[in-house]
């Protein structure tokens, strides 16, 4: 929504000032992205992230800049995608584990529930309700 | 008892269908504790069309309790949660809004904690939880534990909410907060609820926290089914996908 009120924007000063609309767009579109960045769903948001340590980590394994790094930068940054979804895996199992294992169970709670189950039951009844 | 009213008015939204039962009890419990409280409050019953009569039971409360406190809002059919509660806000008194389940798995206990952590920080919302705290549940086996707190996983790395347990349907909101939420969301069943806290956050709404225990006494005879799990998975994906 924010984009197309700034579209608007451009046409309208091109037509009132002597800027030429390229400048203006341009400017404008600098400020488009900021717009975009902030109201990303999270997929955008995920695939965004997943480019930019992608794009690194593709640069550092096949050198694609030709950069020259060390032997060794390149020997740790190609097994990093796969070693990083394997930590990611454990710690998810680790973690949903853990929480399961926690879980309370509010047994104390259920008593009470019963026992006020009873009370109002009782209460009702003398108050006139008809189960 | 003090009265610590404040000029605050809490409505409480109970949709029901098939409650003939359990409406008495929770409205008992209902009268109870916000007695004890001393905050204004007024019971909203929103009931489908129930064959079983629960609309009958409700007048008797209506006539126990008084009309300015039991107010019945009834529907011909059954037609979904958010639009009950438009249906349900529509005259109600209160600036605040308590949302629960009618089945006696929320307990009243709690409002007065939801109150006060409202105050404390004037959230916007307040959503009770399972999973921190002393929050817990009352009635599962491994396997259901398993899938909630697996599902609950993945919805955190997904949407990243901001919030522990975005299924839980027992809530206090500002009246305004509710209203522009339950606009924007389409939703349904669980979902709807996720749609809700994810939809707060984009709108920059505070939201709160109070552990709560869920005693569940229908999860024996309705089994949490593969239907269920992959109509909660494409509901996630969509929002992960549109917001």
């Amino acid at each position: 929504m924010g984009c197309s009120v700034l579209d608007h924007c451009v046409t309208q000063e091109a037509e009132s000032t002597d800027v030429p609309p390229s400048l203006l767009a341009s400017g404008l579109l600098a400020l488009k992205f900021p717009i975009i960045l902030l109201t990303m769903t999270k997929l955008l948001e995920w695939v965004f992230g997943v480019s930019v340590i992608g794009a690194a980590w593709a640069l550092v394994t096949f050198d694609l800049l030709n950069l020259r790094l060390p032997v060794a930068y390149k020997e740790v940054a190609w097994p990093m995608p796969v070693y990083l979804l394997v930590v990611f895996g454990c710690y998810s199992l680790a973690t949903v584990g853990y929480r399961v294992a926690t879980f309370n169970d509010c047994e104390e709670a259920s008593k009470e529930l019963q026992d006020q189950i009873k009370e109002a039951k009782e209460d009702l009844r003398k108050k006139g309700l008809k189960m | 008892m003090a009265s610590h009213s404040n000029g605050d008015k809490y409505s409480v939204l109970l949709p029901t269908y098939n409650e003939r039962e359990n409406l008495p009890l929770i409205v008992w419990l209902l009268v109870k504790y916000f007695g004890e409280s001393g905050y204004e409050y007024e019971i909203i019953v929103i009931d489908d069309g129930s064959p079983d009569g629960t609309l009958e039971v409700a007048e008797q409360l209506q006539k126990i309790y008084g009309e300015d406190k039991i107010l019945l809002r009834p529907r011909a059919k059954k037609l979904g949660l958010g639009t009950a509660y438009i249906h349900g806000i529509k005259h109600a008194r209160g600036n605040y809004v308590f949302i629960m389940d009618a089945d006696l798995s929320h307990h009243p206990k709690f409002i007065p904690e939801f109150i006060k952590k409202q105050r404390e920080g004037g959230y916007d919302l307040v959503s009770g939880t399972r999973y921190r705290g002393d929050g817990g549940v009352y009635g599962w086996d491994l396997r259901r534990k398993l899938i909630s707190r697996g599902a609950n996983y993945v919805t955190q790395v997904l949407l990243r909410p901001g919030a522990s347990d975005l299924t839980g349907s027992f809530r206090l909101y500002k009246k305004e907060v509710l209203v522009s939420l339950v606009e924007r969301c389409v939703s349904k069943g669980y979902v709807f609820q996720m749609e809700m806290i994810v939809r707060a956050r984009q709108l920059n709404y505070t939201i709160g926290e109070v552990p709560i225990s869920f005693v569940d006494r229908v999860y024996g005879e309705s089994k949490l089914g593969g239907n269920e799990i992959v109509s909660f998975l494409k509901g996630l994906l969509t929002l992960f996908a549109t917001t």
